[in-house]
């Protein structure tokens, strides 16, 4: 299309009438739009509409069994206090902070991990050696799961009686049972994850690295660490920061974790997705469930403003 | 004039054989132990008798997760499932999307079940779901080790049961490394509500909130019930014992490795099975006291026929055969289900099977309920603050004290503008 495209516009013109000529851009214009229209209305449906109807709901009083009784209460979902002193708004709610403050640990811990480990492995599958390939499938694996399949996995690597860590390594310890303990466990099982999603990340923008930079480096006598620190590191930085962004993102609405190692009333401590499922589904509260969405969707979109602007990351 | 008569009679022959014959109704059955397959065959066993056909719909394992499913299903007014299987403190929460089955089953039918039971299906006057099976916590023991170790009976209290446990567990260990004293629900989810709501009875700590809606889980007796639970942690009790749930316990148990469980009824049938580990050394007794008597937490499950189906009559005969006399009877005798028709705790076939259903009536019929009736639409959210609160310091996180104290908060705090 697009090399096609500057070819044909001297020849198409007809004489006839002058206005067709400007008519060749507007079709494609108009024929840009309707091929993207069924994506846009897609769009509209599948995202725009739940969006509204979310930001809708966080004004309203609403139970989840009876969603056409809707009232409206302004912000009273975020932050109410009642006649006797209580909070009743979910930001007044200690749990909920609790869950704020476990996932940031969880999304700065297992990100940076996870961006160093990734680094390590994208370094080695890069270089050439026997059974590279080998060592590039294998490692997507553990990406390749389902998260659900992988964590019920390791819940079982973990339990106390009968696990492989559990029994096995740590001799009857519970990791999962102790709070302070279980962040950490679900911090190794999201590295492990992925980390190869990372490499893989990592692993193309090195392999867009022009090789003769390094022979030249290497004429002049830099050490492998100073090409490394000096070169590598540089020249990765646009696709290491676009890959801090996905998983960063990621690790902060992380859910299925959480909810399937610990079970719906502990997620709801350790993550702010599996907060806002516990006060919609289990606690029937469409108001205040909606409320805490739209707060996760803000956290979010601050957070990568934060980081856009900061790095000046370039998506293109 | 008698071709009118034939006519109409051939019309009506028609009508009701259109009605009766052949509709699908889809059942939602639960999971738990042998829960399924006896779901499926009472299901077939209607099924062959009115030659209707019944699809299973299998639901999550845990009650919490299984309620969130099935709310999702109602709000949209799906016409999905037919039949649905309630926990005992689900009718307040539900009601409104459930046929009133008051008028459509016979008063003598109704009457023949539990009548604390029927009390609780009712919502505002409106017979929500028929009671299927009861439950109740009981005190699992292992005959054979107590003898080992020198003890002639279950343990009366809950001092007693850390003793007796801490012992066979010791004598135990040096065989058996894996050997723990008790297992019971510790896990943050329903279970351990109802695990902790009994330690607070037996303990005269109350029921959390009471029957007119005051807080009253802020007392010296909650919070040594839940410290004297905190203390089996890691003594008497795995370290992952806060990560079990019924399954988990039973588990443990029937592989041979613990003492003592706290487990529903339905445990004994799974114990008493050709490849269990414990088969023929497991008793049964009410729970411990904790000075104020034995409690055991009321559970049990209800079928209700949803409103948004298509096929109420049939879904309300289903209904009323599974929970029927005969069908309830064979799910005691084949699983230790536990009828909600006190007619069946005389049955020879039933005790034959269950030898403790005689002698732990009682621990049935005044088993304790959870505050679902007075908090309302907010139980969940009570609950779940408790079985909170309760983890807390089962984990070293908080002690008793402390915890009731914030629970307190907490409870008003959800409590709002009133339940």
């Amino acid at each position: 299309m697009t090399v096609n495209a500057p070819a044909k516009p001297p020849t198409a013109p007809p004489a006839p009438k002058q206005k067709r000529v400007r008519g060749i851009e507007g079709a494609r214009a108009w024929q840009a739009f309707w091929l993207l229209l069924p994506t846009l209305i897609a769009i509209a449906l599948v995202a725009g509409f739940p969006l509204y109807r979310t930001i809708f709901f966080s004004v309203q009083e609403a139970n989840l069994t009876t969603p056409g009784q809707a009232t409206y209460v302004g912000l009273q979902n975020f932050w109410f206090t009642t006649a006797e002193g209580i909070g009743l708004g979910f930001l007044q709610d200690p749990q909920w902070w609790q869950a704020v403050r476990n996932t940031l640990t969880f999304t700065v811990v297992s990100v940076f991990l996870e961006t160093v480990f990734g680094m390590i492995v994208a370094l080695v599958v890069n270089s050439a050696f026997r059974g590279r390939a080998f060592l590039r499938t294998a490692m997507l694996v553990p990406w390749a799961i389902p998260t659900v399949v992988s964590a019920q996995m390791w819940a079982y690597m973990y339990n106390d009686s009968f696990g492989l860590i559990g029994q096995g390594v740590l001799g009857g310890q519970a990791l999962l049972a102790d709070p302070s303990s279980a962040i950490w466990a679900l911090i190794a099982v999201d590295v492990w994850k992925t980390t190869s999603f990372m490499a893989l990340l990592i692993l193309a923008g090195l392999q867009s690295l022009p090789g003769d930079m390094y022979e030249a480096a290497d004429m002049d006598g830099a050490s492998k660490w100073t090409q490394f620190w000096r070169l590598t590191l540089p020249l990765l930085r646009p696709a290491l920061l676009v890959a801090l962004v996905f998983r960063s993102l990621d690790a902060l609405r992380v859910f299925d974790i959480m909810y399937v190692m610990l079970g719906a009333n502990d997620a709801a401590s350790t993550s702010m997705t599996g907060y806002a499922r516990q006060q919609l589904i289990d606690n029937q509260l469409l108001g205040v469930g909606s409320a805490v969405s739209v707060a996760i969707f803000i956290i979010i979109m601050a957070i990568v403003v934060a980081y856009v602007t900061a790095f000046r990351v370039k998506f293109d | 004039m008698k071709k009118a008569i034939a006519l109409f009679s051939l019309t009506a022959a028609i009508a009701a054989s259109s009605q009766a014959g052949a509709v699908q109704v889809t059942l939602a059955c639960g999971t738990v132990g042998q829960e399924l397959q006896l779901c499926k065959d009472g299901a077939a066993r209607w099924a062959k008798k009115t030659g209707n056909t019944v699809k299973i719909f299998e639901s999550p394992n845990l009650t919490n997760d299984r309620l969130g499913l099935y709310q999702q299903q109602l709000a949209a007014k799906s016409d999905a499932i037919d039949v649905y299987q309630l926990d005992i403190i689900w009718p307040g929460l539900l009601a409104q999307h459930f046929v009133d089955l008051k008028g459509k089953v016979p008063a003598a039918e109704v009457n023949a079940h539990f009548k604390g039971i029927i009390d609780a299906d009712t919502v505002d006057g409106k017979l929500v779901a028929l009671p299927w099976f009861t439950d109740a916590g009981l005190l699992y023991y292992r005959t054979d080790l107590l003898k080992k170790y020198g003890y002639n009976a279950a343990p009366k209290t809950w001092t007693e049961l850390a003793t007796m446990a801490k012992k066979i567990q010791d004598g135990e260990k040096k065989a058996n490394s894996t050997f723990t004293g008790f297992v019971w629900q510790g896990k943050n989810y329903e279970g351990l509500t109802c695990d902790a709501l009994e330690w607070l009875v037996s303990f005269g700590g109350g029921t959390i909130v009471d029957n007119t809606g005051k807080i009253t889980v802020n007392n010296p007796n909650a919070a040594k019930a839940i410290d004297t639970a905190a203390s089996w942690v890691k003594s008497i009790s795995p370290a992952g014992v806060t990560t079990y749930g019924e399954e988990e316990a039973r588990g443990i148990f029937q592989s041979g490795n613990a003492a003592f469980m706290r487990n529903w009824p339905y445990a004994w049938a799974l114990g008493q099975s050709p490849d269990s580990k414990v088969k023929g050394k497991i008793g049964v007794a009410p729970l411990p006291s904790g000075g104020n008597g034995n409690a055991a937490t009321l559970g049990g499950w209800n079928l209700g026929v949803s409103m948004y189906s298509k096929n109420q009559a049939a879904a309300i005969d289903l209904v009323r055969y599974l929970t029927g006399a005969e069908e309830q009877k064979i799910r005691a005798v084949e699983a230790a289900y536990n009828p909600t028709r006190p007619a069946l705790y005389k049955d020879q076939a039933v005790l034959k099977a269950n030898p403790f259903f005689g002698s732990l009536l009682d621990v049935f019929t005044s088993a304790v309920a959870r505050p679902s009736g007075p908090t309302k639409l907010k139980y969940n959210q009570v609950s779940q603050a408790f079985s909170g609160a309760v983890s807390d310091v089962l984990n070293g996180k908080s002690t008793g004290t402390a915890a009731v104290k914030k629970l307190e908060t907490d409870l008003a705090r959800i409590k709002g503008r009133g339940w």
